[in-house]
């Protein structure tokens, strides 16, 4: 009787967490977004629907001096990111097994490293690395004004490093449930290693390149922690954004954040729509 | 780490050739560099040269304008015993928050994999979003609900008196487990999803209670995935800043927080980098005994009876 009790409310149990669950992860989301088209200050100060806040935001000179740094730099290290994975992903298979083995290490600890130690590491490297430059460059350029530092490219850098690891896992799982035999079948019909490169491939990778690049593009767009450290004078989005949060909640802060949620979440839209077209004519053509 | 990453690509070329195709065989390996080579220069540059300049700066001294100074000393490493207090909070909350992060999740990948039926993608799905979005967003938002003009005052409008949400170790766990959720759900979704509803079926049916079948069965074939789960989150929560900065206030100090403060307000760069090498340390230790005492925990699942 005990026994036939419990099983009875597991099922409901199991649900109602769930459901709880769910609440919990987008409640939040929804509360910020919805109240960036209050035109109340407050939670408790509901008084309609109204844009101004996006337009405080979107108007501000300094929010859109940091929207185009933070597109600069994500599109920058979202392409050296798919590059330097691509390439590595197609050279992997058929490299040494120690050098497999050492770059094993490395993509690992890059996706590992946490964001933090990264940043860091790299804030101190470029500092040291940049001073002993420019004393070479004052030394040798005697009155030239080249000062190199942190800035743009030091957070770049970083980003390309998360963001190789990232394209690299990306593009060596579908290379690795492509049919060799379409390569080899190339090769066999004597086309130079570069053709077979650029003309299969490739093509066959474009969707895991496309989706990899729009993942590194996203992370880069999103992160605050690399670049806090990295970024000397620049600010981007993420940056802006703390110092603004750090000042005070504000619905201004609800807008900005939304628009970037827009953002983030329509690149991914992009990325699982490329998948499932990708899939779709996988199986057309097998069919 | 850097000068073997960088005598590789000589070597390579070195070790094929031997087929006929000599001149295809040459292209190959030129490609082959080509597509390597810019890769492991930018990991040698910046990922592996980075950690090797922080080792090296750990063992300097503090310039006295800030900064670092050349020399050879064990004296940043002797002075560790003054960040103890960041270090002991950072590790409580972190394995108070990796616990809350499992009891969340596991019933949530226990319903996705026994009752998801063909909405499994879509649900899991629904938990990866959030996941995708910006780490600071997503902890902004907590910042806006829990802070003075969020729920504590629509708390207060219904009577509750002064009720105070931010600033506080509560609130760093509730950041901690909606951050952090996704990546615990992941893997015991995964080994769940694994286990074969035969075995289940075949516990009940020997007469075992919903309880028992959970304790004899699906916990220990889903060990493995609360095991990696576990260090998926405990890891990255160790170098958290954000979360502790943005919903703790000044009463919550991660060892980010210290590391931070090392960085850009006393900037003691060799004491800093003498914290974020033994912070590396301890998180390559803690990966490997957790592992061991995870295996072990595994291998005495196992041999539980089925009965």
């Amino acid at each position: 009787m005990r026994r036939t009790d419990i099983s009875r409310w597991i099922d409901p149990g199991l649900r109602w967490a769930s459901i709880l669950t769910y609440v919990f992860l987008f409640l939040p989301i929804v509360v910020v977004v919805v109240f960036s088209f209050n035109a109340g200050r407050h939670v408790t100060e509901l008084t309609g629907f109204s844009f101004r806040w996006y337009v405080t935001a979107w108007t501000d000179p300094f929010v859109l001096r940091a929207f185009r740094t933070s597109l600069e730099i994500a599109v920058m290290s979202g392409l050296i990111s798919t590059v330097l994975g691509t390439g590595t992903a197609i050279a992997i298979p058929s490299a040494p097994r120690w050098v497999r083995r050492v770059f094993q290490v490395l993509v690992n600890a890059a996706i590992v490293v946490p964001g933090i130690v990264l940043g860091l590491s790299l804030l101190i490297f470029v500092v040291a690395a940049t001073t002993w430059l420019n004393n070479w460059i004052a030394y040798l350029v005697p009155g030239s004004d080249v000062h190199l530092g942190l800035g743009f490219y030091s957070v770049v850098a970083g980003h390309a490093v998360f963001g190789s690891a990232l394209v690299n896992v990306l593009v060596r799982t579908r290379l690795a449930s492509l049919d060799p035999s379409l390569m080899e079948a190339s090769s066999d019909l004597y086309a130079p290693p570069m053709r077979t490169l650029f003309r299969v491939t490739l093509p066959l990778l474009a969707p895991a390149i496309l989706a990899g690049f729009l993942l590194a593009f996203t992370f880069s767009f999103d992160d605050f922690i690399v670049a806090f450290f990295t970024r000397g004078q620049s600010v981007t989005v993420p940056i802006y954004l703390f110092s603004s949060i750090r000042r005070g909640v504000s619905p201004v802060i609800n807008a900005l954040a939304s628009t970037l949620l827009a953002i983030t979440i329509s690149l991914l839209g992009v990325v699982s729509l490329v998948y499932r077209r990708w899939s779709s004519r996988k199986t057309e053509e097998a069919a | 780490m850097v000068t073997k990453t960088e005598g590789e690509e000589a070597g390579s070329t070195k070790v094929a050739g031997s087929s006929g195709k000599v001149s295809a065989e040459r292209g190959l390996h030129r490609l082959f560099l080509a597509l390597m080579a810019p890769g492991l220069v930018w990991y040698a540059v910046f990922l592996a040269a980075p950690m090797v300049v922080l080792a090296i700066f750990s063992l300097g001294r503090r310039a006295p304008n800030g900064g670092y100074q050349a020399a050879l000393t064990l004296e940043q490493y002797a002075a560790l015993p003054t960040r103890w207090v960041p270090f002991v909070n950072t590790v409580r909350l972190g394995l108070i928050g990796t616990l809350l992060c499992l009891l969340v999740a596991y019933p949530l990948s226990y319903y996705m994999a026994t009752r998801g039926g063909k909405r499994k993608t879509q649900l899991l799905a629904m938990v990866v979003i959030p996941f995708w979005t910006s780490f600071l967003i997503r902890t902004y938002a907590w910042v806006f609900l829990l802070g003075n003009h969020g729920v504590p005052e629509v708390l207060r409008l219904l009577g509750f008196g002064d009720v105070r949400l931010l600033n506080n170790s509560f609130a760093v766990l509730v950041g901690i487990v909606y951050n952090y959720l996704p990546l615990m759900v992941l893997p015991i979704y995964v080994s769940l999803e694994r286990v074969d509803p035969a075995l289940r079926q075949a516990s009940k049916d020997l007469g075992a209670g919903p309880w028992r079948t959970f304790r004899q069965i699906t916990l220990p074939l889903s060990a493995p995935g609360i095991v990696s789960g576990g260090l998926l989150v405990f890891v990255p929560v160790l170098g958290e800043y954000l979360i502790p900065v943005l919903l703790g206030g000044g009463q919550t100090y991660f060892l980010g927080n210290a590391l931070a403060d090392l960085f850009f307000q006393s900037r003691n760069w060799p004491f800093g980098a003498a914290v974020a090498v033994t912070f590396i340390l301890l998180i390559m230790v803690l990966i490997v005994a957790y592992m061991r005492f995870a295996n072990k925990l595994i291998a005495e699942g196992r041999e539980v009876p089925l009965l």
